[in-house]
């Protein structure tokens, strides 16, 4: 009878221990918990789907909770490429959606899926690459930069996930008339930091996000800016709501007020002075309409 | 190698300051990891007892399948629990997806298979003679049942903490049905892939050192217990 003591003992610490975890749990997870919200109504819950980049820069740590705590609402923050994003709001998966391929965003928003569609920052997209430089690159011809890439047969690291700098990427060669293809172009599918990494340790060139850039780069010794500045290089960010007229689970009440909150001086006051003090300049710039 | 005692420097602070957010996303790990060992151990042991001491028709074909299950990738697991908690799919009333509950399913379901097919293999190892002298003995079927639980005490522990082990290293699923939600379902696997591609290595590091002591700690008191003499 000794092993069924044994297990007894063991499923009693279990549960111990798990109801330590819960209650210890409640008391400290700042915005869900019941306790503290109590004297107010219970906070409701929404579903933001974003990109990596509002995530791994640590914006959305600096603004979702000025907003949880003006509204009593918990968001749910999903970080993953925009092209996976703006399905989460076709398929009604989401509730508003802050995202960076504009091309893509007007069909979802042309097909009635978003609404209330409005622009909210931007920063810009930076050609980074070996200090070697094998193809010479330089100055803000971004076509012409990608021209000689292809040419030289130097090795170019694309995310190849979708995401917005994927399509932003995607765009610019196809303006360029090229036809990215051989063992030079490499797509790895992962995200903007693992691409980056990808990218120091093949030695290629990579499009990536300036935010992520700056974020990375402590960790990139090998990589440098080669190509910059070009007006089609620019990353817009806009912020939309789920129809809730076409997907009836939505929560439009405060997705709507997400949105607004967005575009509110307030709010581009923080976007723009984020990041400042960490790297000299910031690293979204409001851009409201 | 500076990265790793940067990292082991990293743990040791994070550890000794008392980390709020880090604390209570290990609490979370502790708790979905026990939740979802527990529920499995409790539907599969006896299911494995089942497996194990019984002979029916269509028994080899089951097995068949939960053996499948024994290399269920995570995020397969993790897509089909998706799909059903999704808005539009058939349980999105529910509003589950992206709740500590949703991660909790998915590793029941990477880790049910795992305790059922070990337990099984344990159960149906015991010798047939050893069955016929208990029943000889005028053993009552629960006698019987504890009698044979206890024979196989190692055995059962070895499933218990090879389940444990799946899901405390589980990430694909975790990432995919809870979403790696700041103050919600952050779990130290999850929120290491979220560091490395911030490129903060330090903390993700950090963060590993931390989830191997814990994984250390766990498994060493289990196989304490497991290998305990019986004195009596």
């Amino acid at each position: 009878m000794k092993k069924n003591r044994l297990l007894s003992f063991l499923f009693a610490a279990m549960l111990i221990l798990l109801a330590a975890c819960g209650s210890t749990d409640t008391k400290d997870s700042a915005g869900a918990s019941e306790k503290k919200e109590a004297p107010k109504a219970e906070a409701t819950e929404m579903i933001l789907a974003t990109t990596t980049s509002t995530q791994d820069s640590g914006l959305l740590d600096e603004i979702i909770p000025l907003f949880e705590k003006e509204n009593n609402v918990k968001v749910k923050v999903i970080a993953v490429g925009t092209g996976q994003a703006l399905e989460m709001g076709t398929k009604g998966e989401a509730d508003a959606l802050l995202v960076h391929a504009p091309a893509s965003e007007q069909a979802v928003v042309d097909a009635g899926d978003a609404i209330n569609y409005k622009r909210v920052m931007y920063n810009d997209f930076v050609l980074v690459g070996p200090k070697e430089n094998p193809a010479g690159l330089s100055g803000d011809d971004i076509k012409a930069a990608l021209a000689k890439i292809a040419d030289s047969k130097a090795v170019f690291i694309s995310r190849g996930d979708d995401s917005g700098t994927n399509k932003k990427e995607l765009e610019i060669w196809k303006a360029a008339n090229i036809t990215p293809e051989g063992d030079w172009y490499v797509s790895t599918g992962q995200g903007m930091g693992q691409t980056l990494q990808v990218a120091a340790e093949k030695k290629g060139y990579v499009l990536t996000d300036r935010a992520t850039w700056l974020a990375q780069s402590k960790n990139l010794d090998t990589l440098q800016i080669v190509v910059e500045g070009a007006p089609d290089l620019m990353n817009i960010y806009h912020v939309m709501q789920v129809n809730p007229e076409k997907h009836d689970k939505v929560n439009a009440t405060d997705a709507e007020k997400f949105v607004n909150f967005m575009v509110d001086d307030e709010t581009q006051k923080v976007i723009e002075n984020f990041g400042k003090e960490e790297y000299g300049q910031s690293l979204f710039v409001g851009y409201t309409e | 190698m500076e990265l790793l005692i940067d990292g082991l420097k990293k743990a040791i602070e994070i550890i000794l300051t008392g980390n709020q957010d880090i604390l209570a996303i290990t609490l979370l790990t502790l708790r979905v990891c026990f939740i979802s060992t527990l529920i499995s151990t409790l539907l599969g042991l006896p299911i494995g007892i089942w497996l194990g001491l019984t002979r029916f028709k269509g028994r080899k074909i089951l097995l068949t399948f939960v053996n499948i299950g024994l290399g269920l990738p995570p995020v397969v697991a993790g897509l089909w629990i998706t799909m059903l908690l999704w808005r539009s799919g058939p349980f999105g009333e529910l509003g589950m997806l992206y709740s500590p509950t949703a991660i909790v399913m998915a590793q029941i379901l990477v880790s049910l298979p795992i305790i059922i097919s070990l337990t099984c293999s344990a159960f149906q190892q015991i010798n047939e003679k050893m069955l016929l002298q208990i029943k000889a003995l005028g053993a009552t079927k629960l006698q019987m049942l504890l009698l044979l639980i206890k024979q196989s005490k190692v055995a059962i522990m070895a499933a218990i903490m090879a389940g444990f082990g799946r899901v405390i290293a589980e990430v694909g699923a975790a990432m995919m049905v809870g979403g790696n939600i700041q103050g919600d379902t952050r779990i130290l696997t999850t929120t290491i892939v979220m560091e490395v591609s911030k490129g903060n290595f330090d903390i993700a590091l950090a963060l590993s050192f931390i989830l191997l002591s814990l994984a250390l700690l766990i498994t060493a008191a289990l196989t304490f217990l497991q290998q305990r003499r019986r004195f009596s």
